[in-house]
């Protein structure tokens, strides 16, 4: 509109008079168009550099990847409406969450984990995927056993709370028995999440005796490596292709292990142990290689 | 035309003395009534438990059956790159079809919460009679406007949902402020002592756009008794977009009575507080003229 009528004014006669009011009309026009977009330059700065979200703060079930989500979400909240039990919250302004977008923290509501999943429903864009239809296939995080020292289990003693709340018990925590160290004599059941299995719910967060968590539930993005894209596992790559890629190996004899199978180093129950030269040399690591010139 | 900044401090002293207080604050009354009955019926689920309607004014669920979405988050979220499912597409398209046809701006004036903050400011204004006002052109809206789209499309986000504060209200208002409540007195202190109608009248790009979709709405307010204005210029004090009244009411550029400009919000304040009953809800046909 604005350029149609700039243009048949400069097309016009121009009289002497016109060009204060030309002068006045282009100067109006500058300054719409530069506040504007300076306003809307503001709007978008400040939508970049916060739409990182916090560690703490998970996304329902089904959520899109947190991009796409970001894109994708209207900030209606249909979803906390659909949720039976207080879980999810709007992000109000002043949050550390993207504003007007659904979350919830583990430590404080988990997710339950409901069957008929009543929060992905209701929403009306899709930023939260109706395909998600059976709610152990939801992803919402995974869980991190992050504190090795203060985790019970880790000190030795039988807590097991974050494995008894696990919805998903024996397959996304299962307790990894180990020998202790410590005392020589005990085992160490260590929970162990296996990210095949684990929803994100939250539910070991909120339940860990500690004071504050030892597990916790990461957005994937923290709480997962990345291979990178050339990596290949031989022993994947083996079975895949029924044998060996690079063909068979040359066999090196190995010393004291001469008529094993190649390979085999498993210690034999009944075999003696290594004859002991006595105590190794104080400050020795303890390790004798048997390596004599 | 009197000079601006000669306008009446307490317009509709007339109309009051003329037709009675309430008739004088028939459409106003209508507006606030609308306004809070909005925010109640999104109200009374979480506070009473009877879900009439969820969600907010962004999207929302009547009845488990209607749903509705704002257009203009519609078309956002398609310029950040993602296509919504067909529940919002819907949504979006019974509100566009209201609001082409009632006029885009009666959301801002009949729907919109920060309309009571604005009105507010506009009447302190009035009320302590301060002057000052540096509002930056109003076409700003639609370089904003523009603005907003691109930013969508830069950021790959909906970038103006973070600050909207049309947006903030209502979702506040349902779901919890937090500190949205100091970007609602931000707006009001705007109002009441950088620009007056700053943010309604020359920033919203939410307005701009509605304006933009109201372009052939029918429902419009018309001037037929213009004959037995008495130039009192209560109608502009109260207006929030006051340049639009002068064609209908002083046959500046057009001979016909109704207000074309899509940006009058339809809020009816004018029919309110004119003395001599100038002022009418009609439609956009209506050109009856000293009827």
């Amino acid at each position: 509109m604005s350029a149609a009528k700039s243009a048949e004014r400069a097309g016009a006669p121009e009289k002497p008079g016109a060009f204060p009011l030309r002068r006045k009309f282009l100067a109006g026009l500058a300054g719409a168009a530069g506040g504007g977009c300076l306003m809307a330059v503001g709007a978008g700065l400040y939508a970049r550099q916060n739409r990182a979200l916090p560690a703490l703060a998970l996304r329902p079930p089904g959520a899109l990847p947190e991009a796409q989500f970001l894109a994708a979400c209207t900030r209606c909240g249909l979803c906390v409406r659909g949720c039976p039990y207080d879980t999810l919250k709007l992000a109000a302004p002043g949050d550390p969450v993207p504003t007007g977008t659904p979350y919830f923290t583990a430590r404080g509501v988990p997710c339950e984990m409901c069957d008929d999943i009543p929060c992905v429903p209701p929403c009306p864009t899709g930023a939260l995927d109706p395909a998600l239809t059976d709610i152990t296939r939801a992803r919402m995080g995974l869980a991190v056993l992050i504190d090795h020292e203060t985790c019970l289990n880790f000190l030795g003693l039988r807590c097991d709370v974050c494995y008894r709340v696990c919805p998903v018990i024996d397959k996304a925590i299962t307790l990894d028995r180990q020998h202790n160290a410590r005392s020589d004599r005990h085992a160490m059941l260590l929970p162990t999440v296996h990210s095949d299995y684990c929803t994100g719910c939250g539910k070991c967060e909120a339940a860990c005796v500690l004071e504050e968590a030892a597990i916790r539930i990461l957005p994937f993005p923290l709480a997962r490596g990345k291979l990178g894209g050339h990596y290949r596992k031989g022993w994947e790559e083996r079975e895949k292709h029924g044998g060996s890629l690079i063909g068979e190996q040359v066999e090196l004899p190995v010393r004291g292990l001469e008529n094993r199978p190649y390979g085999d180093a498993s210690r034999i129950p009944d075999e003696a142990p290594a004859p002991a030269g006595g105590d190794p040399p104080p400050g020795s690591s303890g390790l004798d290689s048997r390596w004599k010139p | 035309m009197s000079r601006p900044g000669r306008l009446p401090a307490a317009p509709g002293r007339e109309a009051i003395a003329r037709k009675g207080w309430l008739a004088a604050h028939r459409w106003l009354l209508l507006r606030r009534a609308c306004q809070l009955g909005l925010l109640a019926l999104f109200l009374i689920g979480p506070w009473f438990g009877v879900w009439f309607i969820k969600g907010n004014y962004s999207s929302s669920l009547t009845l488990d059956a209607l749903p509705l979405t704002d257009p203009y988050l519609l078309l956002q979220m398609l310029a950040a790159g993602f296509v919504p499912a067909a529940t919002a597409v819907t949504g979006a398209a019974i509100v566009a079809v209201f609001y082409l046809l009632v006029g885009g701006r009666v959301f801002c004036a009949w729907v919109c919460p920060l309309n009571m903050i604005t009105d507010a400011a506009a009447w302190s204004r009035r009320r302590f009679a301060i002057k000052a006002s540096h509002a930056p052109d109003a076409r700003t809206r639609y370089w904003f406007l523009a603005g907003t789209f691109a930013a969508a499309a830069v950021t790959g986000t909906l970038a103006w949902e973070w600050l909207n504060p049309v947006s903030i209200a209502h979702r506040g208002f349902f779901f919890g402020m937090g500190a949205g409540w100091l970007l609602l007195a931000a707006v009001f202190l705007y109002d009441l002592l950088v620009a007056g109608r700053g943010w309604c009248g020359h920033l919203c790009p939410m307005g701009a756009f509605y304006s933009l979709l109201g372009k052939t709405a029918l429902l419009r307010v018309a001037a037929p008794r213009r004959d037995a204005c008495d130039d009192c210029l209560d109608c502009f004090a109260v207006c929030p977009e006051p340049q639009v009244i002068r064609p209908a009411l002083k046959k500046a550029g057009q001979e016909s009575p109704v207000v074309y400009s899509s940006l009058c919000t339809t809020c009816g304040r004018c029919i309110d507080v004119c003395g001599q009953r100038v002022f009418r809800l009609t439609h956009r046909f209506d050109q009856r003229s000293s009827s």
